[in-house]
């Protein structure tokens, strides 16, 4: 277990080194430039999606999509980030016990 | 001292800062605060990693030294089903993968040199990478990632550890709504980034092209998949409409 915990970690932090890595040059570049702006949006959105509307491999359509509307909502009327995710959290969790 | 604001248009969502103090408190709360939202699902993986079979230490040791949650969350998913502790790390760094293409963004905000990438390197997550984006000036951007990774450092830590010795209390994480704080606080850190019709396409493009891969690919693969497709259509944008 140690052994798999160790090299996990290690795999983990040289994707993050090698993230941060990239040479200055590589960086000036017009196209990349544009690229880096729009990753990160990008990837949290996917992210988004797939941990509201996914279970595993499947797609999924349940309390967690409740939530996310909720947080919707609640960004929409600019309420603060904590309130946002407490509103997702309690919306899914009261669904889930309705249901 | 007085100050006028140039760096930047004025965000519409953050309110105009009357002084640099103001705005750099702003950022810290923020940090703060998606701290403790982290540490809320930090609870769960310690739950989980106890209910998966993994010692107080071995759960402390994965959040204090891999520190990138859906990795986490991916190696006790492989090790709770049965599977081997090197495939539980192969799936984590399936899983890591996002966090080097942060570093493309954060490295030109950050700047590190030589060993100076070192210490930063360990907070590019999902989290940190969100606050450093676009928070009016390259100096807030900066804090706004400092202020994320320390805060969700010490959290997750912590909560690690409380969840892991309170695993029978929340040994299902889903009855507290646990499950969805990640993807609402994402939606509420990208959401005043949509600012303009590029930045809406890329959240668009990245969202469906995750969905669909969803069914066909490892845990991971469909977020990396989003990537691609968006580095491909900013490539050919850029050489399609290059003068207006």
């Amino acid at each position: 277990m140690w052994l798999g915990i160790l090299v996990g970690a290690a795999a983990c932090y040289s994707l993050k080194l090698a993230g941060l890595s990239v040479p200055e040059s590589v960086l000036e570049d017009r196209r990349v430039r544009k690229i880096a702006a729009l990753l990160p949006v990008a990837l949290l959105a996917a992210l988004t999606m797939t941990q509201t509307f996914s279970q595993k491999t499947h797609l999924s359509l349940d309390s967690r999509a409740v939530g996310l509307s909720a947080a919707v909502l609640a960004v929409l009327r600019r309420m603060s980030f904590l309130t946002v995710v407490a509103a997702a959290a309690v919306s899914a969790a009261l669904f889930r016990l309705i249901i | 001292m007085t100050r006028t604001e140039t760096a930047g248009p004025a965000d519409s969502d953050i309110p105009a800062p009357h002084s640099e103090r103001q705005a750099r408190r702003t950022v810290l709360r923020d940090g703060i605060s998606i701290g403790v939202a982290t540490g809320t699902y930090g609870l769960s993986f310690g739950a989980l990693a106890t209910t998966a079979g993994l010692s107080l230490a071995q759960a402390s040791a994965l959040s204090l030294l891999m520190f990138t949650g859906a990795s986490q969350f991916a190696f006790v998913g492989v090790i709770a089903a049965g599977g081997a502790p090197l495939a539980g790390a192969m799936s984590a760094a399936l899983l890591g993968t996002r966090n080097a293409l942060y570093g493309l963004h954060l490295s030109r905000l950050l700047r590190p040199r030589g060993a100076g990438r070192f210490g930063p390197a360990h907070l590019v997550i999902d989290e940190s990478a969100a606050m450093s984006l676009d928070r009016g000036s390259e100096d807030l951007s900066r804090l706004g990632f400092w202020s994320a990774g320390a805060g969700v450092f010490v959290c997750w830590n912590t909560a690690t550890v409380v969840g892991a010795l309170g695993a029978r209390l929340i040994s299902d994480p889903g009855a507290y709504g646990l499950d969805v704080v990640a993807p609402a606080a994402f939606a509420a850190l990208i959401a005043p980034r949509l600012k303009d019709m590029q930045t809406w396409r890329a959240a668009f493009l990245g969202a469906v092209v995750a969905l669909v891969f969803v069914p066909f690919a490892p845990a991971g693969v469909p977020v990396l998949m989003s990537a691609c497709a968006v580095t491909v259509v900013a490539i050919r944008g850029s050489r399609a409409g290059r003068r207006p």
